[in-house]
């Protein structure tokens, strides 16, 4: 026995290869352990979930696609178990544009192009904020020329427009018209001269505090009143202003957050440059109190254009209101759940659009800060 | 002392004033002279003397007891009770589907928090009118007729008449079980005061809260089972081609009240979310390794601080409930703006009513305010 060999001998540690992890907890099995049946608890609320959609997904799907009636008229679609999707295709032109004439189809949909054209380019981010803002404000001018007609177009009366068409304008004009409104009411609360301030406060309150079925009644019944008697305006403009007030006094209290949230000294500091009070707020506070306060601003757009299928109950025949009537159609009674669900899935789309649009340009914005 | 320079640095500011405040008068006195003159034009009365004239006005869904008799004031009185008790009960539901929503949204279990989200997303981007219309003309009119009518629990009917509930009739035990309830409210109350106080003086901890929880259930049971019959129940019963008897859900009012509460709680669902979301990480570690129990880590870190973040966005949102219900008048449930909105078809004095609506809704929403700034000044954590 040798003490000079062991000692000569250099023990090193040489780690054994890392066995792989258990079969359990990777792939397929392993998410399905950790994030469905992790524990008992959950396991049970998978089941349960699972229980759910499988109750509620077959027959849906069954109703809408696997028995619905694609084509046909009203015989073929009562013989189905399912949804009738051909009722929707024959009313589409109503759903679209309202009682519309026919050959006159070419001004909403040049309209509804151009519109879509916009929408696209001011998605796609490629074009500056200053060139956009004058086509914004150009394409209502141009579509109500272009629908209402006049100035070489035949004439065509409000009481025709209608359905998604409808929507969307009341929506596209309601919001190009109650942003700046409600900065300037915003501004207006702000101050701190005597007068100006109550009177903001008064406007925005009231208006605030009581619902949009209220501020249309009082718009379809109220403004002629108001009004010298021999200066009558139409109901589809008084609707709109009902829709404009209510929503700037929302959008004034969206954007007052975004004047709140800037820094006293942002403020100092255009004084001390010497910045009149226009200056200093167009060009340091409005940029960065609106930056701010974007995604809730989108919330309210969101908002307003939901908020806009509330005129069927003073009598204007917008997407909701043109279901409503297209589903009491003699001729397809029963068709409630299709024209409902169609309505559904327009809102929806726009809607959710919009949302993720809003969620876009407020990293867009992030990233540029930085 | 007066300096002219002053003054001419403020003359444009005054005279702007000046001018703003001549536009509105002149703005109003215009508006007030127009509206008289047209009322005269059209022959409309003016002022609230109309309220006590007979409205003979159908309301079909009341609480309180009406007939169209009745003057035109009670009939607008019998809508704000609507308008109140579709919006109390819409409130109550809906924080309760908002809260469990709000939650499984931040489960863990992949397959609830996808559920949740997809509840979200597609009841906050459909038109809330479109929802209640889905309820009515859809959902409800699909029910079967009252002689199929669904029967999920004893005595409970659906059918396209309407949910049919057994109405409590409460005798004169019942009373002496409420006032039981009342007493160990009150008592637990105290207890609970007093042990969070010598908590906080000696450092020893009593379990009052499980003492008053069991005094809150025990006494009125006991009370319950030593009085005669302090309840009985009053079942519909199928007569004919409908239900008679017990307490009924109109058509209408389901509708509203179930499309109010599946669109505010994915509101509300929001607010919890991010409310629970807020919480940071190091917070919950922190818990961790204090040695919190999860129960304990729920109550008194994350609940407080989740409140905080929560309750201001929720107030909101009840608010809007409340003006949101006035969507009844789109599917004829008589609450405040469907019976006023029935009173300026019959006698076109739209102003009056009009400003009785605001005045109404202003005052609910003041209340509710008020209300949620003294619950949220008591949760809001003191910073230090």
């Amino acid at each position: 026995m040798s003490v000079g060999q062991s000692t000569a001998e250099i023990k090193c540690f040489t780690p054994r290869p890392a066995l792989p992890p258990p079969a359990g907890a990777v792939g397929i099995p392993g998410w399905i352990r950790a994030n469905l049946f992790h524990g008992w608890f959950n396991s049970v609320l998978t089941l349960l979930c699972l229980w759910l959609l499988y109750k509620i997904v077959p027959p849906i799907t069954n109703w809408m696609i696997l028995d619905a009636c694609w084509m046909g008229g009203p015989e073929t679609c009562g013989q189905s178990q399912g949804a009738c999707w051909s009722f929707i295709w024959h009313k589409l032109r109503v759903l679209l544009i309202g009682t519309y004439p026919q050959e006159h189809l070419w001004r909403p949909s040049l309209a509804g192009i151009i519109f879509v054209l916009l929408i696209a380019a001011t998605v796609s981010g490629r074009f500056k904020a200053r060139r956009l803002l004058p086509a914004w404000l150009l394409l209502p001018l141009m579509s109500v020329w272009l629908i209402g007609g006049g100035a070489g177009l035949p004439v065509i009366d409000q009481s025709k427009w209608g359905g998604l068409m409808l929507s969307l304008g009341l929506a596209v004009v309601g919001i190009l018209v109650s942003v700046p409104l409600g900065i300037l009411l915003a501004l207006g609360r702000q101050s701190r001269t005597g007068v100006i301030k109550p009177l903001c406060v008064g406007i925005i309150e009231p208006i605030r505090g009581v619902p949009l079925v209220t501020i249309l009644f009082m718009a379809s019944v109220m403004i002629p009143l108001f009004l010298p008697e021999d200066m009558q305006i139409n109901n589809l403009l008084r609707v709109q202003i009902g829709i404009i007030m209510f929503s700037s006094a929302y959008m004034a209290e969206v954007v007052r957050g975004g004047l709140q949230a800037i820094p006293r000294g942002q403020l100092d500091a255009a004084k001390a440059l010497g910045l009149n009070y226009w200056k200093m707020t167009l060009l340091i506070v409005l940029p960065q109190a609106l930056r701010h306060v974007l995604p809730p601003l989108i919330g309210r757009c969101i908002a307003l254009f939901k908020d806009t299928s509330l005129v069927i109950i003073v009598g204007l025949l917008d997407l909701l209101g043109m279901a409503k009537a297209a589903a009491q159609d003699q001729e397809w009674l029963g068709h409630n759940a299709e024209a409902y669900v169609f309505c559904a899935l327009v809102y929806w789309c726009i809607c959710f659009s919009m949302s993720r649009y809003g969620r876009a340009l407020e990293k867009r914005g992030a990233q540029q800060t930085r | 002392m007066f300096r002219l320079s002053d003054l001419r640095g403020r003359l444009p500011i005054i005279l702007g004033q000046t001018l703003v405040a001549g536009a509105v008068i002149y703005f109003a006195l215009t508006l007030f002279h127009n509206t008289q003159a047209n009322l005269e034009a059209r022959n409309i009365a003016s002022g609230y003397g109309f309220m006590a004239v007979e409205g003979g006005l159908p309301i079909n869904d009341t609480l309180l007891p009406y007939s169209p008799s009745d003057s035109y004031g009670y009939a607008f009185l019998i809508g704000v009770v609507n308008t109140l008790y579709v919006s109390v009960l819409a409130i109550a539901l809906s924080t309760l589907l908002g809260v469990f929503i709000g939650c499984a949204r931040v489960s863990t279990n992949w397959l609830v928090s996808r559920l949740a989200t997809v509840y979200v997303e597609v009841l906050r981007n459909v038109p809330l009118l479109l929802t209640l219309f889905l309820c009515y003309s859809v959902v409800l009119a699909s029910l079967p007729h009252p002689r199929l009518s669904l029967n999920p629990f004893e005595g409970v009917f659906l059918n396209n008449r309407g949910l049919f509930l057994p109405r409590p009739q409460f005798h004169q035990a019942f009373w002496y079980v409420a006032g039981a309830f009342f007493l160990a409210l009150a008592v637990s109350v105290f207890l609970v005061s007093r042990a969070r106080k010598m908590q906080d003086r000696t450092g020893r901890s009593f379990p009052a809260g499980w003492i008053g929880l069991a005094l809150v259930l025990g006494l009125p049971a006991l009370t319950w089972f030593m009085a005669p019959r302090p309840l009985d129940l009053d079942f519909a019963v199928l007569q004919g081609f409908n239900f008679k008897g017990g307490m009924v859900l109109k058509p209408e009012f389901t509708a509203l009240l179930a499309g109010l509460v599946l669109y505010t709680a994915a509101f509300i669902a929001e607010n919890v979310r991010s409310g629970i979301q807020s919480v940071g990480a190091g917070q919950l570690d922190a818990s961790k390794a204090l040695g919190l129990k999860p129960w304990l880590t729920m109550r008194k870190i994350v609940l407080p601080q989740a409140l905080r973040v929560s309750i201001p966005a929720t107030t909101n949102d009840y608010a809007s409930l409340v003006k949101n219900s006035s969507l009844a008048v789109a599917i004829g449930y008589p609450d405040m703006v469907s019976v006023g909105g029935t009173i300026i078809g019959q006698n076109d004095q739209a102003v009056e009513i009009i400003g009785l609506w605001m005045a109404v809704y202003l005052s609910i929403n003041l209340l509710i305010s008020l209300f949620m700034n003294w619950f949220n000044a008591r949760v809001q954590v003191v910073e230090r």
